[in-house]
């Protein structure tokens, strides 16, 4: 591998930016496509590239059936989890959701809740939600949980994530917090996208205690992430 | 992008930056039952450090060998692995499954 390809992927990781190479498996020579160029030292037909972007888009990898001997690597934007409130349930969250492979971004303007001493190793913006998302931005491979209790840091959160093309959105809150939220959303124009809001968060695990709530949203959002769609989540 | 949450490629980059010479392997193919996906990646140095996986932890071994060897000589290697192979009883592919990896120097 060149190091101009190393560089490339790297820098298309940092990005989250979609990148495949092709490797030509007898010799190791490489090119490197995304949607619009396709560059390197191997060159590829017409079809092998139709294929080779066709993998790329569903986030592929798999050697081409349209030749022998070319193996196609996707690097798609790693899943991330955006977490608005840097509650008792976000310290476990983070960490958990870290672990299991999500890059991690705690958002919460209040000093006292979003520090260091509370989230270890962290990601931390102290932003408002509606500038940290916006800076952030949110791609098909972010899920964003709001769980600040607080209007005035969850409903500007909502607001962008609802039009968004987000994997998932979660909110905390019981069922009235959630009646008064929804209210809220549809005097905003939002009213026919609140049906994205995963609300009660989580699946039914029947814990109650921050860690157990906190594995039940991340359960709630891997599930998402791999069935997809709208998932019932129970009582 | 694996879900890992290091880069591997930014350690390759962080290893060449430091003079270190660096191979990836990457599983370019599976039958039955492999535990690692097509695409999953290693990364190993000249001291044989490495991160990342191509199997629940019974080929690596191989794959770390066949590393050197490709740092060596800069030629890349596909390697493969599966139930009949004597290599691989002996390396502890019992699970059933045939994978071929992919490894190559990084420049």
């Amino acid at each position: 591998m060149k190091r101009t390809t190393l560089a490339r992927i790297a820098a298309a990781e940092q990005r989250r930016q979609p990148l495949m190479v092709v490797t030509r498996l007898v010799d190791g020579a490489q090119c490197l496509l995304d949607a619009a160029s396709c560059e390197g030292e191997l060159p590829l037909s017409a079809e092998q590239l139709a294929e080779a972007r066709g993998l790329l888009s569903s986030g592929r990898s798999s050697s081409l059936s349209s030749a022998a001997g070319l193996f196609a690597r996707a690097y798609v934007p790693s899943p991330r989890l955006l977490i608005v409130g840097a509650v008792h349930i976000a310290q476990a969250l983070a960490p958990m959701a870290a672990a299991a492979g999500f890059e991690v971004v705690v958002i919460d303007p209040r000093g006292a809740f979003a520090s260091a001493e509370r989230f270890p190793g962290v990601q931390l913006s102290d932003e408002w939600p509606d500038e940290a998302l916006a800076r952030l931005g949110l791609d098909d491979a972010t899920a964003l949980v709001a769980l600040s209790h607080d209007p005035k840091l969850d409903d500007p959160a909502l607001e962008l994530a609802l039009p968004s093309a987000l994997f998932y959105i979660g909110a905390l809150g019981s069922r009235r917090t959630h009646e008064k939220r929804l209210e809220r959303l549809r005097a905003a124009g939002l009213g026919e996208l609140t049906g994205r809001i995963h609300s009660p968060i989580g699946l039914d695990l029947g814990g109650r205690a921050p860690a157990e709530i906190a594995v039940s949203i991340l359960a709630e959002v891997i599930q998402v992430r791999y069935r997809g769609g709208r998932v019932e989540t129970g009582a | 992008m694996q879900t890992d949450s290091v880069s591997l490629f930014e350690i390759l980059q962080q290893w060449r930056a430091a003079g270190k010479s660096a191979a990836l392997a990457t599983v370019v193919s599976t039958w039955g039952s492999s535990p690692r996906p097509e695409g999953s990646h290693l990364v190993v140095d000249a001291a044989g450090h490495f991160l990342g996986s191509v199997s629940g932890g019974c080929i690596e071994g191989a794959v770390i060998d066949a590393a050197a060897q490709v740092m060596a000589s800069g030629k890349p290697q596909l390697l493969e692995f599966g139930v009949s192979d004597e290599q691989a009883w002996q390396v502890g592919l019992a699970c059933g499954g045939r994978v071929q990896v992919f490894v190559e120097p990084v420049e």
